[in-house]
């Protein structure tokens, strides 16, 4: 069964106001440069409140005076204590700017919004994650949270593709991953330089390494709009059916609560039903792909 | 709730004595048609207005309303800070006079567009302070007009009080305390006597006949319809001819998309994010980072209003995404209407499935 479509979050009264739209100032305590594109932000509510999100559900992060955008949480349920991670990439104004913040600056954040992963079902289940790009981002937050409860799903199976080897994200954790032998991990670039040994192309290429038991597998796949119509289609070839494929929908997300109209998919609002859906929930919208 | 009369003579002392506790905003005329203003003098009310540009939905939900103000700074020590602080805009008592039942039709889908889910104090605190008076309406407002299709050419049940035309009287239903107080405490009006409802009996039944209907299906065929048709070839037709001004969508009185913006003082520390009204219609209204557009044609944009208005309103929020006003009508320069693609859908799918 899957859950219902409907919000699982409250809002954040704020000095005694419940202004949906009123960020949360919190503070950063940490950056790190993850790669010449994006950077690894530890955020801390005040007091050191803990977020209380779900993997997959994101934030909506403001500059006062620059904008705000939805970001996906980087850090699993299970590793957020006082502080929760982001890992942004400078694609845009906004993201532009936070990449100058260092450690003691302020950010607002509201949410976390939006339906996330829903771990409980995955539960006893082959789990099968195939990301791309920054992708591996949220998808980060479920795998540590799967990690950090090993003993409930089976195989862990990790696909990853990035465009080239200086835009691998997180290689402490993939490191971490290829030493574990419970957990199978598989890497490919799409650009290679010389010095790359490993897989070369399209995330799609590694589908050919790695065998799965359809009838006892989940697979989510959380990657740019364009990945998605060729990971379903080889998860599919694998057997899985589309109630089995879990994907998260990227869209322009300006109020996060379901009001603004911009992440609307046919007549639900990404926000907040999703951002993550069956495949078998995407059939159903036209727009979804 | 009961039913008063009004002799219309006594109308004017009505709205001169609600000035005093509220901003009456009402249909006055202007040079360039009927406009939902403010009314500074009893005499400026046209209760037998066709139709405005705008819906009264500015008075609900502003073209441009501040969320909250912020100021950025260092503090002593030297240390960033940031202070928000909400705002709550436009909140003051205010009555609306003489708003036609699409109109509140389209101010009924807000209430729950904004009470639903996450409750949106802005619109609701504003709300809160609004008195709605409706207007029965008696005659269509022009060939536009598609409301006794939609079935919006009966008042809604969130009126504090209603009106309708008798004579030289207006029968005034109350729908709320607020309203009957309203009316009791700054009118002379009166319980209504059985003669009084039997002529309101009369003038309403004669009414309906006066309008006339357009759609070639009923409302409730519109959901399956656009599913059916969602493909059709109807919409590239419609993307070809649309300019993607927008203007349909912001005379659209069940239209509420905003974009969320920030604004900077010009010392660089104070501002406000303020919310102003958007268009699906717009190319920029669903780019995402990365540059991809989830409905880069107009023909997807398009075709998005209608199933915005047609169905996807209607499965979310159990009421019509039109209210049949013919706003949009009115204002597409290429004479883009809904009646106008509804039927053509309609048609092409009749003959699709050969029937």
């Amino acid at each position: 069964m899957i859950p219902n479509l409907t919000t699982t979050t409250t809002p954040r009264a704020y000095n005694g106001h419940t202004s949906i739209y009123l960020p949360t100032i919190a503070t950063i305590e940490d950056v790190h440069n993850e790669t010449e594109l994006e950077k690894i932000y530890t955020v801390r509510l005040p007091g050191g409140q803990n977020l209380g999100h779900t993997p997959g559900q994101f934030v909506m992060v403001s500059l006062p005076g620059v904008g705000e955008a939805p970001i996906s949480v980087m850090s699993s349920p299970s590793r957020t204590g006082q502080t929760f991670r982001l890992c942004i990439r400078n694609a845009g104004d906004l993201t532009n700017v936070i990449h100058q913040l260092k450690p003691g600056d302020k950010v607002g954040i509201r949410g976390p919004f939006g339906r996330g992963f829903p771990v409980d079902l995955y539960k006893g289940k082959d789990v099968l994650i195939a990301a791309g790009g920054l992708g591996l981002a949220p998808a980060r937050s479920l795998i540590d949270e799967i990690l950090d409860n090993r003993a409930n799903f089976g195989r862990l199976i990790i696909l990853y593709g990035a465009r080239s080897p200086a835009e691998i994200l997180f290689r402490d954790a993939l490191a971490e991953w290829n030493e574990r032998d419970d957990v199978e991990s598989l890497l490919t670039v799409d650009r290679p330089d010389e010095a790359w040994l490993g897989h070369v192309g399209v995330i799609t290429r590694l589908f050919e390494h790695i065998q799965v038991n359809p009838y006892h597998t989940v697979a989510i796949t959380v990657g740019p709009p364009v990945m998605y119509r060729f990971v379903v289609m080889e998860l599919l070839g694998k057997g899985l059916t589309p109630e089995q494929i879990w994907m998260s929908f990227e869209r322009r997300m300006k109020c996060g609560v379901g009001k603004c109209g911009h992440c609307q998919v046919n007549h639900r609002y990404s926000c907040q039903d999703g951002p993550a859906w069956t495949y078998a929930e995407a059939l159903a919208f036209e727009e979804a792909l | 709730m009961s039913l008063y009369i009004l002799s219309k003579e006594k109308l004017p002392a009505f709205v001169e004595a609600l000035q005093a506790g509220f901003r009456v905003v009402g249909p006055v005329r202007t040079p360039t048609g009927f406009a939902f203003e403010e009314i500074t003098q009893a005499d400026q009310l046209q209760l037998d207005y066709t139709t405005t540009i705008l819906p009264p939905k500015k008075y609900f939900l502003p073209q441009r309303e501040t969320l909250f103000k912020y100021h950025t700074g260092s503090n002593p020590e030297g240390a960033q800070s940031v202070d928000v602080e909400p705002v709550f805009q436009d909140v003051q008592p205010t009555v609306i006079f003489g708003m036609h039942t699409c109109d509140m039709s389209g101010i009924m889908l807000y209430d729950k567009v904004f009470s639903e889910g996450f409750r949106d104090e802005h619109y609701m605190t504003r709300r809160d302070k609004m008195v709605i008076i409706g207007i029965e309406c008696l005659h269509p407002c022009d060939d536009a007009s598609f409301c006794k299709d939609m079935g919006t050419l009966t008042a809604p049940p969130i009126y504090d009080l209603h009106m309708t035309e008798v004579d030289d009287d207006y029968l005034i239903d109350t729908g709320s305390e607020k309203g009957e107080r309203l009316l009791l405490n700054y009118s002379e009006a009166k319980m209504a006597t059985t003669d009084h409802m039997q002529r309101l009996g009369r003038v309403l039944s004669a009414k309906w006949p006066r309008f006339r209907m357009r759609l070639k299906m009923s409302k409730d065929q519109t959901p399956s319809l656009l599913t059916l048709g969602y493909n059709a070839h109807i919409w590239e037709e419609l993307g070809e001819r649309c300019l993607a001004c927008g203007s349909c969508t912001n005379v659209c009185p069940t239209c509420f998309c905003f974009d969320v913006q920030d604004e900077l003082d010009i010392n660089m520390q104070d501002g406000e994010r303020v919310r102003v009204w958007d268009s699906c219609q717009l190319h920029e209204f669903a780019l995402v980072a990365g540059g991809h557009n989830f409905r880069e044609s107009k023909a997807s944009r398009v075709r998005h209003r209608l199933m915005r208005k047609g169905k996807y309103i209607k499965q979310v929020h159990g009421l019509s995404g039109c209210t049949g006003c013919g706003r949009c009508e009115r204002a597409c320069l290429v004479d883009i209407t809904i009646p106008g693609t509804l039927n053509a859908l309609h048609d092409e799918m009749k003959v699709e499935s050969g029937v």
